[in-house]
């Protein structure tokens, strides 16, 4: 009899074991993304990558993500895109199919979102973007593609705004890089600008690949231009301000994307005093957060963490985790209808700004309650630093127009 | 019609710096049919040393000229030894391979240290400005540092023992061994004097634009063209072409948009390859 029980005893222990490793399983969530530790975009992508790391420490520091009775840890799969369009669809197919992901974040950039959401949506998995502004993937009817940030689109409303306010007869010189992000940002801007009753006097976008921009600038110079807007990514917009700068190109205004939102572009000294970035976050602008961290709280645990200022690509990066996380709790279960459920009715105020996605078919997922703000390079404390400028509502220092006579 | 003038005049003086950039590059191809494809890697070598020698030590930009013009040299003649010495003779796809998978070895290692943050290094330095337009003072200076040391090369391979010895070697390798050259040793010298001449370009345009650790690709593809455009092998002729890329460049970019201005670059590539296919300054092969 006793060596029966012992024996079922060890039945018992088999089939616990068995039913158990599910279980354990399932109360680990693993989210898979690709990052570009390697290549042109790897100083933005590097600060969205924080943001999802942080983001997760977080999470699993204060026992995981609690849903339907659960607690569920948060594990990430990430591979490096090398920057490389071509790549992400291969590693996304890869994340759901042999490492298991539940859910996506996006890669950095439109122009790796958007092959990477194909997949997503081919297999039915949430994705969350921060890193892809582009507003093309959210018109094909995806439903499980859904972004935090705002669209391309309105990146240069605010800009617009404010010089028209500034100078309602300005002449504007539209020079930017020729890849989806930069050319959808301004093609809306030039419509923009000129329902403002601005004059665009040149559009002309340039190769990615562009080193010298000296006969570029010169060309700005002929257009009579007394504003500058565009640029793309990193070492182009970067590049763009220091020539302008070097050649005296007299701008009174100079608005650049992505460039100036990160603190290297300080590094120009001079040639970066008074340009203009849209920022999807800063520092200095607080909202009042039903959930999460304040904007105070996160710049302050951020740098702590990994002793750099957190700029707006890291606050993205964060509110994805937020955002997944929220919508998780909402719907008490890891499935992927419910949660999607749980998004499309998401409607809620982080430290990162008001979230809501749209929710008719032509535009599912974009992000439609978001507002960015636009910050200027001016001296703080004596050093190269961002203020925002823009809406004044949320202003931290007084916009500074026209630019001194060599921008 | 001033500010065509003024693209042309800017074009110029940037194509002479990228005339420098190809000439380490044509002169190892000159001298050993080698095509070093760490070029783009070394020209961001000289920008990095450039921007650590100029902000840690704080001295002139200009200062660090000298000791990435050496350090380029002894960097050289290592590739040398280590990338190109057994792969010198045989098919050219072999010295091809494993100079790009040192150029891959070493973006790599810079990428993982500094990662692709931009760089930018500060000259204040007068410029010349004619009605609306200024040419900067470090373009300027760019433009004459690079004539002047296209011009010194001149003299050390047609003045000086070595540089005869180079183009001996370039002429016929066998011929200079059996009167005594020791041509290991100048195939070793001339990877080093390419490469220096590689880093002192990427330190030059340091001074003109900010960078980063991949920043050398682009100029490494406009080295291409302009050795087309200069002639195979032909060191002094890369500087003439660097001049005809930066003038086409000014020349095309206040007509077209500018988006169309590497269209028509590579356009001329394929042009110049089918109608002088050793290129427009092309020499004697081998000659130097």
């Amino acid at each position: 009899m006793k060596r029966l029980s012992t024996k079922r005893l060890c039945l018992f222990a088999a089939a616990a074991t068995l039913f158990a490793a599910p279980a354990f399983a399932e109360d680990t969530i693993t989210i898979g993304f690709t990052d570009s530790q390697t290549g042109p975009l790897n100083v933005d992508s590097l600060g969205q990558s924080r943001g999802y790391e942080f983001w997760r420490d977080e999470v699993n520091a204060k026992g995981g993500i609690k849903a339907g009775g659960k607690s569920y840890m948060v594990k990430f799969v990430s591979y490096d895109d090398q920057s490389v369009g071509g790549r992400v669809q291969q590693l996304y197919t890869r994340l759901i199919n042999q490492d298991h992901a539940q859910f996506l974040f996006s890669s950095y950039s439109s122009g790796l979102t958007a092959p990477a959401a194909v997949i997503s949506e081919q297999y039915g998995k949430i994705m969350i973007d921060s890193g892809g502004a582009e507003e093309k993937p959210f018109e094909l009817g995806n439903k499980y593609l859904f972004m935090v940030i705002t669209s391309a689109t309105h990146y240069m409303s605010g800009a617009i705004a404010a010089l028209k306010e500034k100078n309602p007869h300005a002449k504007i010189a539209m020079v930017y890089s020729d890849d989806p992000f930069s050319k959808d940002v301004m093609k809306a801007a030039k419509e923009q600008a000129e329902a403002a009753g601005l004059q665009v006097v040149m559009d002309e976008s340039y190769a990615p690949s562009t080193t010298d921009f000296g006969p570029i600038v010169n060309k700005i110079i002929s257009s009579n231009a007394d504003a500058f807007m565009g640029g793309g990514h990193y070492s182009d917009g970067a590049t763009l301000a220091r020539q302008m700068y070097d050649q005296k190109a007299n701008m009174k205004w100079v608005s650049i994307l992505v460039a100036p939102a990160d603190d290297k572009f300080g590094e120009l000294g001079p040639a970066a005093m008074g340009v203009t970035v849209p920022s999807q976050w800063e520092a200095q602008v607080s909202y009042k957060p039903q959930f999460g961290p304040t904007t105070a709280e996160f710049a302050k645990a951020f740098q702590d963490k990994f002793n750099a200022r957190a700029d707006y690509h890291a606050a993205s990066g964060y509110t994805d985790g937020m955002i997944l996380q929220h919508a998780i709790e909402q719907a008490g279960s890891i499935d992927q209808e419910k949660v999607t459920a749980a998004l499309n009715s998401t409607d809620v105020t982080t430290f990162f700004g008001h979230i809501k996605f749209m929710t008719d078919p032509g535009h599912h997922g974009l992000q439609e309650a978001h507002e960015m703000v636009l910050a200027q390079w001016q001296k703080v404390n004596g050093k190269p630093g961002r203020q925002v400028v823009w809406p004044t509502a949320a202003k931290s220092a007084d916009l500074i127009y026209p630019l001194s006579a060599s921008q | 019609m001033l500010g065509i003038l003024a693209s042309i005049i800017d074009g110029v003086l940037v194509g002479l710096v990228y005339g420098l950039a190809a000439m380490g590059l044509t002169l190892i191809w000159g001298v050993m049919d080698v095509i070093n494809l760490t070029h783009g890697a070394m020209i961001v070598a000289g920008m990095m040393a450039l921007y650590l020698l100029a902000n840690a030590l704080g001295i002139s930009p200009y200062l660090t000229l000298p000791p990435v013009l050496i350090g380029g040299f002894f960097v050289g003649v290592a590739l040398y030894w280590v990338a190109i010495h057994r792969m010198v003779g045989r098919p050219p796809l072999m010295s091809l391979l494993s100079t790009f998978a040192v150029n891959l070895i070493l973006i790599g290692v810079a990428t993982a240290v500094w990662g692709t943050a931009l760089f930018n290094v500060d000259v204040a330095l007068p410029g010349v400005t004619i009605g609306r337009y200024t040419f900067p003072g470090p373009h300027i200076l760019a433009a004459a540092l690079a004539a002047l040391i296209a011009g010194l090369l001149y003299v050390f391979l047609h003045y000086t023992r070595t540089g005869k010895a180079m183009r001996a070697v370039a002429n016929n390798r066998e011929a200079a061994e059996l009167v005594g050259i020791p041509t290991t040793r100048l195939l070793a010298i001339s990877v080093g004097v390419g490469v220096a001449l590689a880093g002192v370009s990427g330190m030059l345009i340091g001074t003109l634009f900010p960078f980063t650790i991949l920043s050398g690709d682009g100029y490494q593809l406009k080295g291409f063209i302009v050795t087309v455009l200069g002639g195979f092998g032909n060191p002094v002729g890369a500087l003439l072409g660097g001049v005809a890329l930066g003038l086409l460049e000014g020349l095309v970019t206040p007509f077209v948009p500018v988006s169309w201005t590497l269209v028509i670059e590579f356009a001329l590539f394929v042009l110049v390859l089918i109608a002088f296919p050793g290129g427009i300054f092309a020499s004697r092969r081998g000659a130097l």
